[in-house]
């Protein structure tokens, strides 16, 4: 039955439409939610909400929680010593407590942040619908599912009734083809349609990945073009599962086993764009004009090649000269060979085993410069256990670089990891907003390939220099 | 959530562009448990120096600007979903907030908490900054029932969207979770209608 419903429907379609439970007045559609991941941070305040109405969480199940935004990563074992912090991360164990819900706290196995967990515990499926009070829950995307980040309010809403009141959103479809030059990453890609883009380009849209270099990238590729969806504006980002990611699902912990594993793979494999599906927006690229990318602004819209020059000032809106201003950087100027104080690693867009093992596999044998701070910070504690049965926490070691436990880290300046003042960090998250590392910080985005060659140089290299 | 009223009042200028949800509210003032008291912190780097003292560059520091309604360059509240930001804008007492482009997430957070997002084209986000550039305390009329926003001195006037449905939510000051909870048997129907795709979502 479903098969003819879904004549020349988008792949977004088809999964929104098997969620909307009907439309509410003025035309808004009531949305199920499948799947909800909260952290301390958005999530107090709604469940005094709940408290305050007396009300229960609907579907326990549905729910899991974890801690990664205020963790320290070092001394895990030990209290948190940031006293807000640790009242935070104290409310959330009380919380789950209280209302019945699956908490993957410090300590646990399965802690991490939010966005590396959900799918490396098989939580994320395609066909879902997926939120959580944060903006980078477009990552799920990457398994062909409907995910994308809520306000507290909502998270409250989909806690007491499971579902959210929503206006569809406008399609987009983003078509990389062609192959990926050596060197260039998944990172690269997304800051590339980024820059192009603009960070507002995808404002209202939901956008759909396509094309040979996105088919031909592993799932944590993948996750790193989903992750950056809502930097362009977009609500989030999906791509179509395949083989790639019913392989990746296989035997997770928390997939489907067995036969049940076959029965939602079938199901799994018909969640496509048909071929006459339409989309308001299209966009086309070819994968051999990405280059390694750099942002040397303050927005990931910002972003040059790395053999490109910063835009000269003509006709540029005083917002550009403020952003070069904060970031001591010259229109018309060259980010080569800049040099930079702080390596930083990690982040839900880059902190998987595949980016460990590459960044690894770089800085082998060498050294980072010595004033350069570089810390690798793994994205939960599974790519923490992995990483060291696999040796790469020795690689890092010699090389001289910090390998820490799992949190957002200098992701965002919250916890103990923090840039200084004026300082430049490299940095393999996703924004480079002022003051996101620290107050005064200086964040240059770039793939983890970038930040590890960057870190042995001491400057701003072009890592295909460096690759034999 | 509180109900709008009609709000007449000068304005505070913000001409910066892609002003992100990291600025509005810093990370590190992220780790209060309730709503109350982020207005304190609204535009904290922008506001204060590290030691505390007020920036003497930053317009909310400048006696000159007040009122409850914020304009501000194109792409407002980009980032991060931080109701925070919302909150601490609601807190320092922002009633509105007009720009030419509002980010997604934002703009719904702000519905959500009594925070009228009122979008106006470019060319009349300019002329509001003209008018207020032209006298610091120039009136500004925000009708959410007639969608207009007027710039009395001149009598100028620019209608804004709003969907219907959070129109009414922000007159009536109903949050939507009111309604969720008005249709618990069509969820649960839902639910079972819909079991057979849905087996791989209960935790076990
Ligand atoms: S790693 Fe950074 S972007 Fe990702 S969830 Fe944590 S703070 Fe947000």
């Amino acid at each position: 039955m479903q098969a003819e419903l879904n004549m020349n429907k988008t792949l977004f379609d088809k999964i929104w439409d098997t969620h909307v439970i009907k439309q509410a007045d003025g035309g808004l559609d009531v949305l199920y939610i499948d799947r909800h991941f909260i952290h301390e941070v958005t999530s107090p305040q709604a469940f005094d909400g709940l408290r305050k109405r007396g009300l229960c969480v609907l579907r326990p199940q549905q729910t899991v929680a974890t801690a990664d935004h205020n963790v320290p990563t070092k001394n895990q074992h030990l209290p948190i010593k940031e006293e807000l912090s640790r009242f935070q991360v104290n409310k959330l164990v009380e919380n789950c407590k209280d209302f019945g819900l699956e908490l993957y706290g410090l300590g646990h196995p399965y802690q991490g942040i939010v966005h590396v967990i959900g799918p490396e515990l098989g939580l994320t499926q395609p066909g879902m619908t997926m939120v959580c009070g944060d903006s980078h829950t477009s990552t799920h995307g990457a398994f062909g599912c409907i995910a994308f980040g809520i306000g507290t309010s909502q998270v409250e809403q989909v806690l007491a009734t499971q579902c959210l009141l929503q206006r569809r959103p406008k399609r987009m479809r983003i078509t990389v083809d062609g192959q990926l030059q050596p060197g260039v990453l998944a990172k690269d890609i997304i800051l590339y349609i980024i820059s192009k883009l603009t960070a507002a380009g995808g404002t209202g849209y939901f956008v759909e990945y396509a094309g040979e270099a996105i088919r031909s990238l592993s799932m944590e590729g993948r996750m790193t073009i989903c992750n950056m969806s809502i930097e362009m504006g977009a609500r989030g980002g999906l791509i179509a599962p395949d083989e790639t990611t019913i392989n990746y699902l296989k035997n997770r912990a928390f997939a489907p086993q067995g036969e049940e594993f076959e029965a939602a793979a079938a199901y799994w494999r018909t969640l496509y764009s048909d071929p006459g599906a339409e989309f308001e927006v299209e966009h086309h690229f070819d994968a051999a004009d990405i280059a390694p990318m750099v942002t040397y602004g303050t927005n990931p819209g910002m972003g040059i090649k790395i053999n490109e020059h910063i835009p000269t000032a003509a006709g540029q809106t005083a917002s550009f000269g403020k952003s070069l201003e904060y970031m001591g950087f010259q229109a018309g100027e060259q980010l080569l060979g800049k040099p930079i104080d702080y390596v930083f690693i990690g982040s839900c867009t880059n902190s998987r085993i595949e980016d460990l093992r590459l960044v690894a596999q770089f800085v082998k044998g060498k050294q980072k410069a010595g004033h350069v701070n570089a810390w690798i910070v793994p994205g939960s504690k599974q790519v923490e256990a992995q990483a060291k049965a696999e040796g790469l926490d020795r690689i890092f070691l010699d090389a001289g670089f910090d390998f820490r436990e799992p949190g957002c880290s200098a992701c965002l300046g919250m916890n103990e990891d923090k840039v200084p003042e004026g300082a430049y960090c490299i940095s393999t998250s996703n924004r480079n907003f002022e003051g996101r590392q620290g107050p005064g910080a200086r964040t240059i985005l770039a793939s983890p390939l970038m930040a590890a060659a960057s870190a042995i140089a001491g400057k701003i290299v072009d890592v295909r220099t460096l690759l034999n | 959530m509180e109900k709008y009223a009609q709000i007449r009042s000068y304005a505070i200028p913000l001409p910066n562009e892609d002003v992100d949800t990291d600025q509005i509210i810093p990370a590190r003032f992220l780790k209060a448990t309730t709503r109350e008291g982020f207005g304190e912190n609204l535009f904290r780097d922008w506001r204060y120096n590290p030691d505390g003292s007020p920036k003497a560059g930053f317009v909310l520091n400048n006696p000159l600007y007040g009122g409850q309604i914020l304009v501000a360059g194109r792409n407002f509240g980009c980032g991060s979903s931080r109701e925070h930001a919302a909150w601490a804008l609601y807190d320092y007492g922002i009633r509105v907030v007009v720009s030419s482009f509002f980010a997604d997430i934002f703009k719904g957070n702000a519905l959500n908490n009594g925070l009228l997002p009122v979008q106006v084209e470019e060319s009349f986000l300019q002329e509001i900054f003209l008018a207020i550039e032209a006298d610091p305390k120039a009136i500004f009329e925000v009708n959410l029932e007639q969608q207009t926003l007027t710039i009395i001195a001149s009598g100028a006037q620019a209608s804004f969207p709003i969907d219907p449905f959070r129109k009414m939510c922000m007159i009536n000051g109903y949050d939507d979770i009111d309604y969720l909870l008005s249709i618990q048997s069509d969820i649960e129907n839902f639910e079972q209608r819909q079991k057979r795709y849905f087996t791989n979502t209960i935790l076990p």
